[in-house]
């Protein structure tokens, strides 16, 4: 199973899109196991922290180190994630927890989706257009990039660095509403 | 937005990552930083007119060794702190241990003089200026290495920036040698020093509020 989740995300950073997705499909199971377990106070904010670390896992994937284990890596940003939540929440003594080793986030996955709080929708109506529609075009509409360049009259590469700007536009705008 | 379509967005998003980003980041950023130390040195203090003297000379180098090995150890742990999940072994003592070389030279240079020359090697002749210069000078270099950090992803902000603050001081005390006419090993261990830690503890500071992601 991590070999598999190993190999698709390799694929991923070489441009496959469908073992990449794969890939975060696996890692957002496991996430949301992760969370629910570590956030039982805090029921509300697991899949707004899923939806985060998905999003910061995504933006980072130039520090993972090929050939390096990725269960670390990705233990490490969960990790990182989950102490700015509780760190947010002004929860410090929360972070007790002995036998959290590397495996941890790998540990159980969940496949029950809870309610985010935070409406990423919204937040795309604050973006410039060409960022906005490069995103509304392949999200809302699964239109792959190619169509949606047809439809909106801009390049390809226009779309690809519109959809890339616009995540990281999102993630900021993300974090400094919580 | 529910995950599924989140994690649908990130996929148009795939693209080619490329390779070896980190390293390509810190290279930049340290020889946009030296380079400017450099240029401020030469601009606001001059270099030292003996320098091609000097620099031939055993105590030359045991002032340039000692923070030339803490910034060579202080990158690769700062390089291992910048990428999640990766362990700074002992890095980041190197960024420290060399320092004994210092002190132990001090010592043993400070131990059978007089009270008049003590004097002399402690405070030397620039004392007032020396660790605010050595600070100044690390300031364009730890300025890169934030750059380089906000680019790479520290999961332990506060103790990046120190490391990155101390890395740029060292750095920052190799490139002010060039200037500064102190020879003695008591003077270096105690204001070069004070120079450096200073510079780490502003690039702590600095790292817990600018570093976070």
């Amino acid at each position: 199973m991590e070999q598999d989740l190993s190999a698709w995300f390799a694929a991923g950073l070489d441009g496959d899109a469908t073992a990449y997705r794969r890939s975060l499909q696996r890692l957002g199971l496991l996430l949301r196991g992760y969370f629910r377990r570590r956030l039982q106070q805090l029921p509300d904010d697991v899949e707004d922290l899923v939806q985060e670390t998905l999003m910061a896992i995504h933006l980072q994937r130039h520090t993972y180190r090929r050939g390096e284990p990725l269960t670390a890596w990705v233990h490490a940003i969960a990790r990182y994630k989950l102490v700015d939540l509780w760190r947010r929440r002004e929860r410090h003594d929360a972070l007790n927890d002995p036998l959290d080793d590397d495996l941890a986030v790998f540990a159980e996955a969940d496949a029950e989706a809870g309610h985010t709080r935070r409406d990423l929708s919204r937040l795309l109506e604050e973006l410039p257009a060409t960022q906005r529609l490069a995103i509304q075009h392949t999200k809302l509409e699964g239109l792959s990039v190619r169509e949606t360049a047809l439809r909106t009259g801009l390049s390809e590469s226009a779309i690809k660095v519109g959809v890339h700007r616009g995540l990281k536009a999102l993630a900021r705008q993300w974090k400094g509403q919580s | 937005m529910k995950t599924e379509e989140l994690i649908g967005l990130l996929a148009t998003d795939a693209g080619p990552v490329p390779r070896r980003a980190g390293e390509w980041r810190f290279a930049v950023a340290m020889a946009l930083g030296v380079a400017v130390a450099l240029a401020w040195v030469a601009a606001e203090y001059g270099l030292r007119r003996d320098l091609a003297q000097v620099a031939a000379t055993p105590a030359f180098w045991v002032k340039v060794a000692v923070p030339l090995a803490m910034a060579a150890c202080g990158l690769a742990a700062l390089f291992r702190l910048a990428h999640p999940g990766t362990r700074t072994g002992y890095w980041a003592l190197g960024l420290v241990l060399p320092l004994l070389v210092w002190w132990g030279l001090a010592a043993q240079a400070l131990g059978p003089a007089d009270a008049a020359t003590r004097a002399t090697l402690v405070w030397g002749s620039t004392w007032r200026v020396c660790t605010l210069n050595v600070v100044a000078t690390a300031l364009p270099v730890g300025i890169a290495l934030f750059w380089a950090l906000k680019g790479l992803a520290p999961t332990r902000p506060a103790w990046t920036g120190t490391v990155a603050g101390g890395l740029a001081g060292a750095v920052g005390a190799v490139v002010y040698a060039l200037h500064c006419p102190e020879m003695a090993a008591p003077f270096l261990a105690i204001w070069y020093v004070l120079g450096m830690a200073l510079a780490a503890g502003i690039g702590g500071v600095a790292g817990a509020r600018v570093l976070r992601w």
